[in-house]
């Protein structure tokens, strides 16, 4: 096996110095009640070459641009990824580097993280990033407790326009500690109904997501107005932060805890993970932030170094009492990310976001030129809803055979929604694709 | 002793990112700007985030030098113990890297997404059969959140049964993640002392399990390095009143092929594919934790699972006891690809082999450093070893100080202050993929820094010498914290 | 770290858990001790309650931090926070400085003095820090 060094000359000496017989002596306290009666069945090693054909196998049974086109969203978003990002996150320094405890020998790490932070606080206002958590999902989980620490109180309102998968999500992490959940409708226009805010007590946070499921722009500022006058944090959930490229953000609007899903800025889709867990706050509430946080020092010589900080916050210190039983989190795709804000620039991003909107713009416009009714007013960023007509289904059956997805059905997770598909453009798609899709779907 | 493999080399220095630049540049490809523009309502609109505007030269370079500040196990031997920092094989980086794989959409039909489904299915019965459990779920992304979800299935077992317990014992070896993810659940860790041998007697759980103790979180082998002897009997007294096992797979690394985590008595067990399953670390994460139960649990798992039926795979949602859904999507799928690719290359032999020579490595190591560094537990042990510095605290020279010095002759230090039952711990965990070439070096290299202590313990006080900085202000950077510029 | 014969032990009343308690005029002012800042190292952050807030004699009423460490903060009496010490926020390398004077942490309007009287005095502390 070509990743075990040892000859049999090494084991025979190395055996000797231990004093065991053979390689089974080394278990001898292990009982025999614990051991395996059989050896294990599993399929015969592969060579190199076998594994690459084998695997080669699995990706094509896969339905991936350029052979499809995929006008899918919903928290999952394909765009384009300069090279230099998989190339630059590929070095193996930063790919087989722990979690940087020596901070001498781990700079690296420590400054593209503090970079990462810097530019994800810039990008959605805040004061403070950490270095990131699983999923969008979990960190909207972990942003609720974090909530219902700082505020001592156990109930939590979530827009309903908030990704279905994330809300079940909070559900598994926030019934078993005694938290309720209560979920906000939402209006005509496709933005959350926050008019019932003010009529439920004591809430520890709001969570809005903007864009929300649906594509649309929320009024994050009345929703944070509103639960302050509570008492209560506002938390700004996304899960396309390119949006911020032209949105005002997070911050600007009241939010203090701002997560969502960072896979948009760099990192594959990868048929839903890893992608980024993207966490953000007010300074004043740092001490109550999951996750690790990376500080700016200075070395005993006076030059400027970095290192894990805030570290009491921890569970390898706190324990049971720890802001979050996180450990491993999800750093090599903050990496991807820096480097991807990084590759934009100010600039860039913000010409990419315009683009997004105005492709999604285009087909939303030429949808409903061909008839098609698009359901919700407010305005969108690179998603949008359509309701076809019905027996849909079998347009959408046809046009996968075709190779296009055209969109997501809503009626799963949305059963008052039959007929209506949650569509995403992104600046993968050209006017032309846009074109043949309208044509298509109106046949 | 022979040169060592510490030795500097041109490091350039490379400021912020922000520091960088001028406004204009663009590292990215636009493609064709094709359609009118559709300007929001200037009530909604910004100008984008303060970010630094670079070209691609300026990117590459930046960082490629942070990169060459950075220790891997590309660089060195990284023997930090309870990571299992072997060797990440590149060909399945490549693998995972694929276009179908690394580019599918995670809510595609069935029809459309066969490969990715299969695999996952496939790992699935790879693992339970590695740990001698009966089924698995690959949604965790990381080991602490596989304790919790495995917390999480406990929790919904008893619930199912009518029982609302309160407590779990928790053993004072174990990973801070143990205790923190059973306090997410809302149980209230119980912890108990191992005995003078270092393991747990079952005795101490009999005193402490009772109606109301959910079970126990148990890491086999635990955290100094060995095997939990007493498990079957531990087991029987927390299954007698009702409780479940939980073990934390976190040291898998040293069983494969030998252990039967079923056999042993444990229900619910986590695995760190990022440990033992060879997926690289990545600075800190992605990771993924899967988590294999025995048969009486299996429908307590997260939903979606993966089932197969007449050749063709689908993700269901019909378990209706299932604790729910812990990822948006179905976990760390790429990382899964990483796992699966290992095993396949390994197989059943080479897997074996791999556990019995980290076993070997860490057993050479013990043997070899035993007279030169204090051994609070002197027994065979598992994958790795734990030793103190109380020879060299004497001296006044602690842990710290020895763990920096190995930095300046080319090794990543070991596991320092863990596990806390041992004062001034250095925790060592070699792994299979190092030579015994190495080995001889790193334990020649910390028999040197034993001499240093004696004869020159500033040298140790101040290192390291030859990394790009030098000890850094925890102090101030926790006093006054910077944490964005 | 300090010996034990360097480390400073005024005339006040002292807990288990190393904090010491010495009545005033208002109340009961409270800190840690020399040991107690000496083992745990350079503090970085002190958590305190608010003003009003009432504790029970051994309740936690805040915690300390090191680098790599936290201790709870257990009340020597019970009792309502009269003040907190608010430069601990800015500086709390004062406990390091001075932890029986501008280190100290809450004062408190005890509830029962009787509480204080059955604290260790100087003496009966430095014989169990020596064990």
């Amino acid at each position: 096996m070509r990743y075990l060094p040892h000859t049999p000359d090494d084991i025979a000496a190395m055996l000797r110095v231990t004093g065991a017989g053979d390689l089974d002596d080394l278990f001898s306290t292990i009982p025999l009640n614990c051991r395996r009666k059989k050896d294990l069945n599993l399929p015969e090693p592969l060579t190199e070459w076998e594994l690459k054909a084998h695997m080669n196998a699995l990706s094509e049974a896969m339905a991936v641009a350029p052979d499809y086109q995929v006008y899918m969203g919903a928290g999952s978003y394909e765009h384009f990824i300069p090279e230099t990002v998989p190339c630059l996150i590929g070095r193996s320094e930063f790919v087989t580097a722990y979690t940087p405890y020596q901070p001498e020998i781990s700079q690296g790490t420590l400054q593209a993280i503090y970079e990462y932070q810097t530019l994800t606080a810039r990008l959605l206002g805040m004061e403070a990033a950490n270095a990131s958590i699983y999923d969008g999902a979990s960190a909207l989980a972990e942003a609720l407790l974090m909530a219902a620490r700082i505020t001592r109180r156990k109930k939590v309102a979530l827009s309903r326009l908030i990704h279905p998968m994330y809300r079940r999500v909070v559900r598994t992490y926030l019934e078993p500690g005694g938290h309720e959940i209560v979920e906000l409708p939402y209006l005509e226009d496709g933005r959350t109904d926050l008019s019932l805010l003010d009529a439920i007590d004591d809430l520890a946070a709001v969570a809005v997501q903007s864009p929300n499921f649906f594509g649309c722009i929320e009024d994050l500022k009345t929703a944070a107005t509103r639960i302050h006058g509570q008492g209560g944090l506002m938390i700004a959930a996304f899960t396309e932060p390119l949006a911020y490229g032209i949105l005002k953000n997070p911050g600007d609007q009241g939010a203090d805890i701002a997560c969502g899903e960072g896979q948009s800025l760099g990192i594959p889709q990868a048929f839903g993970g890893p992608a980024l867990g993207m966490f953000a706050s007010r300074m004043k509430y740092v001490r109550s932030m999951p996750g690790r946080l990376v500080g700016k020092t200075l070395d005993r010589e006076g030059r400027k170094g970095f290192v894990l900080t805030l570290a009491t916050r921890e569970q390898h210190i706190r324990r049971e009492k720890a802001t979050s039983n996180i450990c491993t989190n999800n750093t090599l795709c903050a990496l991807a990310a820096a480097v991807y804000m990084a590759s934009l620039g100010g600039t860039g991003i913000h010409k990419l976001a315009a683009m997004n909107r105005d492709k999604a713009e285009y087909l939303k416009k030429a949808l409903k030129e061909a008839g098609f009714s698009v359901c919700f007013e407010a305005p969108t960023f690179n998603e949008f809803v359509v309701k076809f007509p019905a027996g849909f289904e079998k347009t959408y059956l046809r046009l996968m055979d075709q190779k296009i997805v055209a969109g997501l059905a809503l009626a799963p997770y949305y059963p008052e929604l039959s007929e209506h598909y949650l569509l995403c453009v992104t600046e993968t798609k050209t006017r032309q694709d846009l074109d043949a899709l309208v044509k298509e779907v109106s046949k | 002793m022979k040169t060592s493999s510490g030795t500097t080399g041109l490091i350039l220095n490379e400021p912020l990112l922000w520091e960088k630049g001028q406004k204009g540049r663009c590292a990215f490809s636009f493609p064709e700007d094709d359609v009118d523009s559709s300007p929001l309502d200037p009530e909604l609109a910004s100008g984008g985030p303060d970010f630094p505007d670079l070209g691609e030269v300026d990117v590459v370079r930046h960082y490629t030098r942070l990169s060459q500040w950075n220790f891997g196990v590309d660089t060195g031997m990284y023997p930090l113990g309870s990571c299992t920092m072997k060797y990440n094989p590149k060909i399945n980086e490549k693998m995972a890297g694929l276009k179908g794989l690394a580019g599918a959409h995670p809510l595609l039909a069935g029809h459309l997404s066969q490969g990715a489904l299969k695999m996952m299915f496939e790992l699935e019965g790879l693992l339970t059969e590695i740990t001698g459990m009966d089924a698995a779920t690959l949604q965790p992304a990381a080991g602490a959140h596989g304790e919790l979800t495995g917390m999480l299935v406990i929790h919904a077992y008893h619930q199912s049964r009518g029982s609302a317990r309160t407590k779990i014992i928790v053993p004072d070896t174990a990973h801070g993640t143990n205790p923190a993810s059973a306090a997410l659940c809302g149980y209230q860790p119980v912890s108990v002392a191992s005995s003078e041998q270092g393991i747990l007697s079952p005795e101490a759980i009999a005193a402490v399990m009772d109606e109301d103790t959910a079970g126990i979180m148990v890491t086999n082998p635990n955290t100094l390095g060995l095997f939990e002897e007493n498990i079957r009997q531990i087991a029987g007294i927390v299954h007698e009143k009702g409780g479940q096992v939980y073990c934390d797979g976190a040291n898998m690394n040293a069983v494969m092929g030998i252990v039967s985590m079923g056999a042993m008595g444990v229900d619910v067990l986590h695995l760190n594919l990022h440990k033992t399953f060879s997926t690289p670390h990545g600075c800190g994460g992605p990771g993924s934790g899967p988590v294999c139960v025995r048969e009486h649990l299996a429908r307590f798992l997260p939903v979606p699972r993966v089932i197969e039926k007449n050749g063709v795979y689908a993700l269901s949602e019909d378990c209706p006891e299932s604790i729910g859904k812990l990822h948006a999507f179905y976990g760390n799928f790429g990382v899964m690809v990483k796992a699966y690719s290992y095993i396949r290359t390994m197989g059943a032999d080479g897997l074996k082999k791999a556990s019995q020579l980290a076993v070997l490595n860490a057993n050479y190591i013990k043997e070899r450093l035993k007279d030169v560094f204090h051994l609070p537990y002197d027994r065979p042990c598992m994958h790795e070893c734990v030793f103190s510095d109380k020879i060299q605290s004497a001296g006044k020279i602690t842990t710290l100080d020895m763990a920096k010095r190995l930095m300046d002759y080319g090794f990543h230090p070991p596991t320092i202050y863990f596990p806390l039952v041992v004062h001034g711990a250095l925790m060592i965990e070699p792994t299979e993929t190092e030579s015994k070439e190495n080995i001889d070096l790193f334990i020649e290299a910390l028999k040197s820094i034993a001499r240093e202590a004696e004869e020159n313990p500033e040298l140790l006080r101040q290192a390291p010498h030859k990394p790009k900085v030098t000890r850094l202000d925890e102090v101030a950077a926790a006093r006054k914290p910077q944490l964005a510029g | 770290m300090k010996e034990i014969d360097d480390l400073t032990i005024p005339d006040l009343r002292f807990a288990q858990d190393h904090e010491w308690a010495k009545l005033e005029d208002g109340g009961v002012r409270v800190g840690i001790s020399d040991y107690a800042q000496d083992q745990l190292g350079d503090v970085v952050y002190v958590e305190l309650p608010q003003v009003g807030e009432t504790f029970e004699q051994g309740a936690v009423f805040g915690a300390v931090e090191s680098v790599k460490a936290v201790s709870e903060l257990y009340m020597p009496v019970g009792g309502r926070i009269l003040a907190v010490n608010e430069k601990l926020e800015k500086a709390p390398e004062l406990v390091n400085a001075d932890p029986y004077g501008d280190g100290w942490m809450i004062v408190v309007e005890p509830a029962d003095l009787r509480q204080l009287d059955a604290l260790m005095n100087s003496a009966q502390y430095l014989a169990v820090l020596k064990g």
